[in-house]
C-alpha cells in the first residue's frame, strides 16, 4: 500500500485560506464491469473521506462508485491554530487508510 | 477500452443473439447494464435534499463539455457563499444521469472551509447531465447543471493483462 499524497501548505498564517489537496491509491472497482470471465468483478470502493483538524472535523466526502480511480479530493480550510491535519480514507473489503500532517499557524 | 476487449464483446453479444434465436433481440437487450436514467436522477435528488427542487444559480459546475476518456473527468464545484457562521454552505451534492447508479460525490462542508470549493476526478459511462446542488446554512437549495459529451466512455470491461 502505497502513502497517500497530501499537498498542505507546512505553515500559514491565523485567517488565512489553505488549499488541501489529496490522493490515495485505489482501483474505485465500481461493481459494474464484467471482467474476462464475463463475472461482474465486485464493487472494491472508498466510500468515506474524512479530514481532522486537531480530532475535530472540518472535511466529510461520501465517495461513489463514480469516483475515478485513484480519489483526487481538493478543498479549503481556514487556518486557526497550529495541530495535526488528519486524513482517513475508509471503503470496502475493510480497507482503510489514515494519515497526518502538521502544520504550522502564526 | 482496447479493440480486442470491444471485438470479444460484440463477438459475445453476436453469438448470444445467435443462440436465442427469434429471441435474440430480447436477449441482447437483457444483456446491457443497468443504467441510471433522468428519472433515476431525480429520485436520488429527492432522496437526498428532499422534495424542493433546488433553484438554479449561485453554483458553479465547472466539467469539459467535451471528454475524451470517461475514466477520468476533473471537476471542480464552487458556490457563491460568504462561509460565515451565519451564512454557510452545509453541503455540496454531486449527480450523474446515464452512469450505472445516479450518486457521485456528496461532501460536508461549513464555515471552517472559508470558501466552499470542491475538485475531484469522476467516471462517465455515457455523453449526459451532470448536475451539482448545494444546501445553505438557511436550508435554501442551488444548483447548477452542465452537459458533457463523452468520446470514450468509462470502460464497462475488464481491461485484459
Amino acid at each position: 500500500m502505497t502513502r497517500p499524497l497530501i499537498n498542505v501548505p507546512k505553515t500559514a498564517r491565523r485567517g488565512e485560506l489553505v488549499e488541501i489537496k489529496t490522493l490515495v491509491s485505489h482501483p474505485m472497482e465500481s461493481g459494474y464491469r464484467p471482467g474476462l470471465n464475463g463475472q461482474i468483478i465486485p464493487r472494491d470502493i472508498i466510500s468515506s473521506f474524512v479530514c481532522l483538524h486537531d480530532g475535530k472535523e472540518i472535511f466529510r466526502a461520501t465517495l461513489s462508485p463514480a469516483i475515478a480511480a485513484n480519489p483526487f479530493l481538493s478543498f479549503f480550510w481556514v487556518a486557526t491554530t497550529s495541530g495535526t491535519l488528519t486524513f482517513q480514507w475508509t471503503g470496502d473489503n475493510g480497507f482503510s487508510v489514515s494519515e497526518s500532517v502538521d502544520i504550522a499557524v502564526e | 477500452m482496447d479493440h480486442d476487449s470491444c471485438r470479444g464483446r460484440r463477438r459475445f453479444l453476436i453469438d448470444m443473439a445467435r443462440l436465442a434465436g427469434g429471441a435474440g433481440i430480447a436477449s441482447v437487450l437483457v444483456m446491457r447494464p443497468a443504467t441510471a436514467t433522468p428519472a433515476a436522477m431525480a429520485e436520488a435528488i429527492r432522496q437526498t435534499v428532499g422534495a424542493t427542487p433546488p433553484k438554479p444559480g449561485r453554483v458553479k459546475l465547472e466539467i469539459p463539455p467535451l471528454v475524451e476518456n470517461g475514466n477520468t473527468v476533473p471537476i471542480t464545484v464552487s458556490v457563491d457563499s460568504p462561509m460565515t457562521q451565519q451564512d454557510h454552505v452545509t453541503a455540496i451534492h454531486v449527480f450523474n444521469e446515464k452512469n450505472p447508479q445516479p450518486y457521485v460525490i456528496s461532501v460536508d462542508l461549513g464555515p471552517q472551509n472559508g470558501r466552499a470549493m470542491l475538485s475531484t476526478r469522476i467516471k462517465l459511462a455515457d455523453s449526459q447531465k451532470v448536475m451539482a446542488i448545494a444546501r445553505m446554512s438557511d436550508g435554501s437549495l442551488w444548483s447548477d447543471s452542465a452537459d458533457v459529451i463523452v468520446t470514450m466512455a468509462a470502460c464497462v470491461e475488464d481491461v485484459p493483462g
